[in-house]
């Protein structure tokens, strides 16, 4: 039956793209980056949404957070995949109210006069059928996949706003997001680039010879030279793994420090981070936070016997707060921390934050 | 009237004294004051003041006063001008008065007077001319007179300067020492500076069996250069000792005086060791005593009796400034550890270590956190020590810090040496651990000798530091390493920083083996000891 080989090759897509996230997920930084993973999602939630059985939007919706439930559960860590889920939910919360003639702006927010006015729950309302809902859900997934792809030459194409020549710009482990977004200057600027190698995992040295083969002039320093050459440095360009929803960052190790010592000398710390990787959670306790890592990245094995007295620790992730950062750069443009707030109510809808 | 102790006194006391002596005998003969005589004693008069202000004359004046007065015992014939070459020239016009009197008590004065200089003369020459110029300065350097002290730069921060470079080239092909050359891509903030590679360390320039250079320095030196022994403690107790061996192995040549030979037989050795790894500020210090002490041997002193005395010198600064030292210091250090404290270490201090063991044994509860940082990886070494000894230990990166730190009580440091306005010299590193403490309040202390403390005065990492070799940022990770041909790609530079400065207002407290200090302390503390000195 075709119904059924339809969706056993959905399930299997489905398991395959689990399994994936499961693996990519330990240590090493990702395999791939946050873009490939975002656009990776949406595809297969377009998937879903083109062959999976619903017939009103409540039922597509149940489908969608089940799926994103399974997919966030796979590697937590992970939270484009979160994020590319309530987009999803959103736009099709979006259509819907517009196939309903519905505006927008009337469902957006709870407050008091809707309460009192509209009466009833929103929630029974998605239970209508459209004929057109599929396609027109379809075509708004196919829409914020197009805006995936450019979200890098979105950001990259900023860069020469902020980069003025004969600058020193210092930046840790590797973004692809500032990569592209420093070559991109590169080409009409010369600056200096210093770059703050991020033990471990060393992913700096990856960045440098990048940045060098474009004929940048690049400096690779351990990182605990980052205080000592911060006088010399005039801004500090960093990408990110996902912007919380208070402004702050969830980025990678050793980027806290790196704030303090730009907050010390007062040098703005300025942040790369396309759309996708606002997330709603707010940063909570240390054992949801943090990722860690094998110890044996820190401690080798080698080390035998003191090995197993002593505890070694491998964090991958740091939190900076929404102080000591100055600016967001995303593909919409540069905005403040404390605005952040404001679009992610934008981007995704208050019921969903919780999938 | 005449002191012994002051010889620039004594020379214008002697003559001024003399002069009126003779005046006053003029005067009791009953001779009148001629208008010379009154011209010379008015002039005497503004002499006498203007010495008296005027403090960095004498010993010019003076320098001048002992090369005219050399070839004056050779004309003890001709009065006049022995008369005006051995004084000042402000003393020539009342001299020349005087030579025209033909006044029999005046010769007689001034064949006294010559004595006396030919006594002072033979004396002087017996010690060397920097004990001279040391002795005629000590009246000027009273500690309530500040002295515009002009510093020599050292070569070691003017490389982008090529005529420091070729000074620094001759002086020691003088000595026969190999010249080190630089290695690699310098980062353009830092060509100031010299940046070695491990792997051609100047003992490979070096015939074998070396001459000119004792072995034992040499082996000092190729393990300087290759990392064997590293950490201030360790490279002063080595040079020490080395120089203990290098003493022992000594014999005063012919001729010589041991304490001035003995000096110039130490300088291209210190040349060759700081071109292998340039000198710590400990070392500087002890390198200064161990000279003082040379140059202080008496003349008569048997050789034997000198070496002996030496090695005693030695081993008494090694006892006193770093053995007891740290014994002192952990015990104030130790009554900041209370039980139930997390305390954090960075890197391999080894006067930390020993606070922490001796905590330890005295029974006390606390767990450690030592962190780390490539490229050198010093922390495993105190982690080793640490655990040997049964304390309970955790193990982190300097990128994890921020992760750790909540967890912390308390913050050890150890210090490479503490500059005269306030700012620590550290390993590299120091700095970010105790900006991230200030950050979330944690206490930072401070732990040091007081033989690590130096006149200089830094405000950042840049101006002096020491380059390693840049190779070391290099890693194998999953059977790739990124910067293996980083010497091939134009633009890429490596920077391995060794030192840096960490602010006053991050440190909250200093120990040291005098009590425990406020960082802002440690010009008062050099200024004790100077005068102590």
């Amino acid at each position: 039956m075709p119904g059924a080989d339809k969706e056993t090759e959905l399930s299997e897509r489905i398991e395959a793209f689990l399994s994936e996230l499961k693996r990519c997920g330990s240590g090493a930084g990702s395999l791939r980056g946050s873009a490939e993973t975002a656009r990776e999602t949406t595809s297969l939630l377009r998937r879903i949404t083109a062959q999976a059985r619903w017939s009103n939007a409540g039922d597509l919706m149940e489908i969608i957070r089940k799926e994103g439930r399974r997919m966030t559960a796979g590697q937590p860590s992970e939270t484009t995949v979160g994020n590319m889920v309530r987009r999803v939910l959103k736009i099709i919360r979006e259509e819907y109210a517009r196939s309903r003639g519905s505006t927008e702006e009337a469902d957006q927010q709870e407050s008091l006069h809707k309460l009192l006015t509209s009466g009833g729950s929103s929630e029974d309302n998605f239970r209508q059928h459209f004929t057109h809902l599929k396609a027109n859900v379809i075509e708004a997934i196919n829409e914020l996949l197009t805006e995936l792809e450019g979200t890098t030459d979105n950001i990259s194409m900023q860069a020469l706003e902020h980069i003025h020549s004969n600058e020193v710009i210092m930046t840790i482990g590797r973004s692809r997001t500032v990569e592209a977004f420093l070559k991109d200057a590169a080409r009409k600027r010369k600056f200096h680039v210093i770059v703050a190698e991020c033990a471990p995992f060393c992913q700096g040295h990856e960045m440098a010879t990048s940045l060098s083969k474009e004929d940048i002039e690049t400096t690779v320093i351990p990182d605990a030279a980052i205080f000592a050459v911060m006088s010399r440095v005039n801004k500090v360009i960093i990408g990110t793994q996902t912007v919380l929803a208070n402004g702050g960052l969830r980025a990678v190790n050793g980027t806290h420090t790196l704030a303090l010592a730009a907050k010390h000398h007062s040098t703005p710390l300025i942040v790369c981070a396309p759309m996708f990787k606002l997330s709603p959670q707010f940063p909570n306790e240390e054992d949801t936070f943090h990722k860690f890592v094998s110890p044996h990245e820190v401690l080798p094995f080698t080390e035998g016997e003191i090995l197993s007295k002593v505890n070694a620790h491998c964090p991958v992730f740091d939190y900076v707060p929404p102080e000591l950062i100055t600016l967001f750069i995303s593909n919409i443009g540069g905005n403040a921390p404390s605005y952040i707030y404001r679009l992610m109510s934008e981007l995704y809808h208050p019921e969903d934050h919780e999938l | 009237n005449i002191t012994d102790s002051d010889p620039d006194g004594r020379l214008t006391v002697t003559d001024k004294d003399v002069k009126l002596q003779e005046i006053a005998l003029a005067k009791n003969e009953g001779k009148e004051l001629t208008k010379e005589e009154k011209q010379r004693l008015r002039k005497e008069k503004k002499q006498h003041k203007k010495n008296k202000k005027d403090d960095k004359g004498p010993p010019e004046k003076e320098k001048e006063k002992e090369k005219a007065s050399v070839p004056a015992p050779s004309k003890p014939a001709t009065q006049s001008p022995a008369h005006k070459a051995a004084p000042a020239p402000v003393h020539a016009s009342e001299s020349a008065a005087a030579a025209e009197k033909p006044a029999k008590s005046k010769a007689e004065l001034r064949a006294e007077r010559r004595a006396r200089q030919d006594s002072e003369r033979t004396s002087k020459h017996g010690k060397k001319e920097g004990g001279q110029q040391s002795a005629s300065s000590k009246p000027k350097a009273t500690p309530n007179e500040l002295q515009p002290v002009v510093k020599r730069l050292p070569e070691h921060v003017q490389v982008d300067d090529p005529a420091a470079l070729k000074k620094l080239a001759k002086k020691l092909e003088r000595q026969q020492v190999p010249l080190r050359s630089d290695y690699g891509y310098k980062v353009s903030l830092f060509s100031h500076l010299h940046q070695y590679s491990r792997k051609s360390p100047p003992t490979l320039q070096i015939s074998i069996p070396a001459t000119v250079i004792h072995p034992s320095i040499v082996r000092l030196g190729l393990q300087y250069s290759q990392g064997i022994i590293a950490g201030s403690n360790a490279r002063s107790v080595a040079l020490l000792h080395t120089f203990k061996q290098v003493i022992q192995d000594y014999s005063t040549p012919p001729n010589e005086e041991l304490s001035r030979d003995l000096v110039n037989k130490l300088s291209p050795y210190i040349s060759f060791l700081s071109q292998c790894r340039p000198l710590s500020a400990s070392m500087g210090n002890a390198i200064k005593y161990i000279k003082k002490e040379i140059s202080n041997i008496p003349s008569q002193c048997k050789e034997e009796e000198a070496k002996g005395k030496l090695q005693a010198c030695i081993d008494s600064y090694i006892n006193e400034k770093i053995i007891l030292a740290s014994e002192a210091i952990s015990k104030y250090a130790i009554e900041k550890i209370s039980d139930g404290d997390v305390i954090l270490v960075y890197g391999c201090s080894s006067l930390v270590n020993h606070i922490l063991c001796k905590a330890f044994e005295k029974q006390r509860k606390f767990r450690v956190i030592v962190v780390d940082s490539r490229p050198r990886l010093e922390g495993r070494e105190a982690l080793r020590r640490l655990v040997k000894k049964g304390i309970r230990c955790t193990y982190v990166l300097i990128s994890a810090l921020s992760y750790i730190l909540p967890e912390v009580s308390k913050v050890f440091l150890g210090a490479h040496a503490l500059l005269a306005n306030g700012y620590v010299m550290s390993r590299v590193g120091t700095s970010q651990i105790a900006l991230v403490a200030k950050a979330y309040n944690v206490p930072v202390l401070v732990c040091c000798e007081t033989y690590k403390f130096c006149e200089r005065v830094q405000t950042d990492s840049f101006v002096s530091n020491e380059l390693d070799d840049p190779d070391d940022l290099i890693v194998t990770r999953n059977g790739k390493s990124h910067l293996e041909n980083w010497q091939t790609v134009k633009s890429l530079g490596l920077l391995n920083l060794v030192y840096d400065v960490t602010p006053p207002d991050f440190v909250d407290l200093v120990i040291t083996d005098l009590g425990m200090i406020p960082c802002t302390s440690v010009p008062v503390v050099l200024r004790v000891k100077n005068v102590d000195q």
